[in-house]
């Protein structure tokens, strides 16, 4: 009596397989070109980074921290970043770096222009909000497989499903800063015979700036808290350690890793903070 | 004269099924039963008006009257629902959106209410914008901009963001940003009703010079009755949508067509309605107390005036010194402007009808002097401006009301 009735079954994961099995089966194509092109980003960047000596990245994490907000703020930052190095997590740190980078730039190439769209787009916005609700409760475990299925095991997975948990924000924020600009200054650029192109760039966007740069810092976190999740599929850096020091049963090394990725999302948030900030204008 | 602007039969319906309440409209429903029974709003109802190049015409009525819908139909913010609306003989409603922009690029220009200012822009950046649309190029821009700050007294703030000014200098900015479009046409949507009453009515008087050195055709929004009649060569009167009349000030205030209009009118032909405070300024000179008696002499003769009120470090009023006493004080060899004080001025409050003025003003050889509560000096009246505020009133204060 107390069980649901068996006779009536409803299954919608059944659904959802089957489309991926179909995207698998069209578009291996698209997903092959798709790897290359994440694969070339992320390696670039993490060339890129890697490039710069050590004692260089750190005076540069504290210049930056000094010019956006204090010389103690800077000096806090570079002292982080140090301890990164002391505890031997530079290498996994400059790929944990990479992974993120990469992933937040796509996030904004993909979001803010379905942000910008959706705030003019009444239908497209209806559509999005319960999608982009799911998307962001959904467990962020959840992505890993179809990231899988898609990409393989590796690197590029993880940009993917970290892009998946991480662009809501983005795409939300951007639409509500769009939608918040005062009606008198759109009207105003309509007024001097504006084109919607040149209403977009040369009042929406720059009135929309401060919240769009807010909605860049939440995605910018949630990319960070991906880091270990993403690891479970294979992407190297700081999130790896801390699988592997589940599996040993390692506190040492958990801890290690733990308090190295907290570093690193408290400079990234502090960071990308200030930047924002630089944007207020009213 | 040629005729600019030709409106005919115009319609503007908010809702989702504006064809159905048009129709309702024409079978003579009000704009209340409209709304009640389809939902649809009805905001310009058959609007028919004519305005000539280089004319000032005021659209003037109460709040939800339809004034700014009206107005922004005449550069297409609203699109009519029905209607003609002719400029320069070309009807713009049916421009597609190309000779849109143009004709916005290039005809008519709007100063908003609350300004519509850029606030990510500097000030030029500001007043830059309408030719930066157009694709001018920097440093014709730059100049245009230049010259259109210094018409409205803004030189040297270019670099200024917009909200660091105060609400009448933004509203210089709104107006030079017009106004450097070059436009043949102004729409200017109560654009003085967020400043303050001196600053409002400094603007009136610097909008009627700019006026009469450009010859701009100019459509003007007003809820304030002083104001339409101050500014317009001809006002139109909207109520629920309707223009109810239009024509000059005096044919309105001579035959107002309705009671709605009456009420207004008795609004204006009354000196008991015009307070002190709508008319005082600002003293062209004042001195301080501290002041000696050589820095009076000089601020009465730079102002060419024969006295001038003193005050204190807050600027409240102590006294009043005349040219006549100053000199005979520099001649003893006295410099303190504490002896020369005299206090047979007359002074008054604020909120002060003018009807209890007159009197005074007549009798006074000094001006008026406002003050608030705390005897701080807000303004002065002068016999002039007493004068000036009454004289298209009183010409008309024989016609039964
Ligand atoms: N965008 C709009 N949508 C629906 N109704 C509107 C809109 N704009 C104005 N209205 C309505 O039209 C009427 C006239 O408004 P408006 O032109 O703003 O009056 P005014 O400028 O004289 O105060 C009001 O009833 C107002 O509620
Ligand atoms: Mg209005």
């Amino acid at each position: 009596m107390n069980s649901f009735p068996e006779l009536i079954k409803f299954d919608p994961g059944m659904y959802i397989e089957a489309l991926v099995d179909w995207l698998i089966l069209n578009f291996q194509g698209f997903f092959d070109a798709l790897t290359d092109v994440i694969k070339w980003i992320v390696f670039n960047i993490q060339d890129g980074l890697s490039f710069i000596p050590w004692f260089l990245f750190i005076l540069l994490i504290f210049l930056l921290g000094w010019k956006l907000k204090s010389f103690k703020s800077g000096l806090g930052y570079a002292m982080m970043i140090m301890l990164i190095g002391l505890i031997g997590l530079w290498e996994d740190m400059i790929f944990t770096l990479a992974i993120v980078i990469t992933s937040v730039i796509l996030s904004i190439i993909i979001g803010i222009p379905i942000g910008i769209y959706s705030a003019y787009n009444q239908k497209l916005e209806a559509l999005l909000k319960p999608l982009l609700d799911g998307m962001q409760t959904m467990p962020s475990f959840v992505y890993l497989i179809p990231a899988m299925i898609f990409f393989g095991l590796g690197t590029v997975p993880a940009v993917f499903a970290t892009i998946v948990y991480s662009t809501p924000p983005c795409i939300r924020l951007t639409s509500l800063a769009i939608k918040r600009v005062p009606k008198e200054m759109r009207e105003a650029a309509y007024a001097f015979g504006s084109s919607r192109w040149q209403a977009l760039v040369k009042v929406e966007l720059p009135q929309a700036m401060p919240t769009i740069m807010a909605g860049i810092n939440q995605t910018t976190m949630l990319a960070m808290s991906m880091v270990v999740t993403s690891s479970m599929i294979g992407a190297k850096g700081l999130g790896e350690n801390v699988i592997i020091a589940i599996n040993r049963t390692d506190i040492a090394m958990g801890f290690n890793s733990g308090i190295s990725i907290v570093f690193l999302a408290i400079i990234i948030d502090r960071l990308t903070q200030m930047i924002s900030k630089k944007y207020e204008h009213v | 004269m040629s005729k600019k602007i030709e409106v005919k039969n115009l319609y503007k319906i908010f809702g989702s099924k504006p064809k159905l309440a048009l129709k309702r409209l024409k079978e003579g429903w009000t704009k209340e039963k409209i709304l009640k029974t389809t939902g649809q709003t009805v905001g310009v109802n058959n609007a028919s008006f004519t305005v000539d190049e280089g004319e000032f015409f005021v659209i003037m009525g109460l709040s939800g009257s339809g004034k700014s819908t009206l107005i922004r139909c005449l550069n297409l913010l609203n699109r009519p629902t029905a209607g003609e609306i002719l400029i320069d003989g070309e009807d713009i409603v049916k421009y597609d959106r190309q000779q849109l922009r143009e004709f916005r690029q290039n005809k008519v220009a709007m100063v908003f209410q609350n300004f519509g200012l850029f606030t990510h822009r500097t000030v030029l950046g500001n007043v830059e914008y309408g030719l930066e649309i157009r694709n001018i190029n920097k440093d014709k821009r730059r100049q245009i901009a230049l010259e259109a700050l210094e018409s409205v007294g803004l030189k040297g703030w270019e670099d200024k963001m917009p909200t660091e000014l105060s609400g009448g200098m933004q509203q210089r900015v709104g107006l030079a940003r017009a106004l450097a479009n070059n436009p043949d046409i102004l729409l200017m949507d109560e654009p003085f009703s967020a400043l303050d009453p001196l600053i409002r009515r400094d603007m009136q008087i610097e909008l009627l010079e700019i006026q009469s050195k450009l010859k701009k055709t100019i459509i003007f929004i007003t809820h304030d009755i002083n104001e339409a009649f101050k500014l317009g060569d001809r006002v139109a009167v909207m109520k629920d949508g309707k223009i109810v009349q239009q024509g000059t000030p005096e044919e309105i205030l001579n035959n107002p067509s309705n009671e709605y209009i009456e009420e207004f009118v008795k609004s204006i032909d009354r000196t008991k309605v015009i307070q002190a405070k709508n008319i005082m300024r600002k003293p062209n000179a004042l001195v301080s107390i501290k002041d000696g008696v050589r820095v009076a002499i000089k601020e009465m003769q730079a102002s060419n005036i024969s006295s001038v009120f003193v005050v204190g470090r807050n600027m409240e009023l102590e006294g009043i010194v005349t040219i006549d006493d100053c000199v005979d004080a520099v001649k003893n060899k006295q410099s303190s402007l504490k002896e020369l004080l005299r206090h047979d001025f007359y002074k008054t409050s604020p909120d002060e009808y003018i009807e209890n003025l007159l009197e005074n003003a007549v009798k006074s050889k000094y001006p008026i002097v406002v003050v608030d509560d705390e005897n701080k000096l807000l303004g002065i009246i002068v016999r002039t401006s007493i004068l000036s505020g009454l004289l298209p009133i009183n010409s008309t204060n024989d016609t039964p009301a």
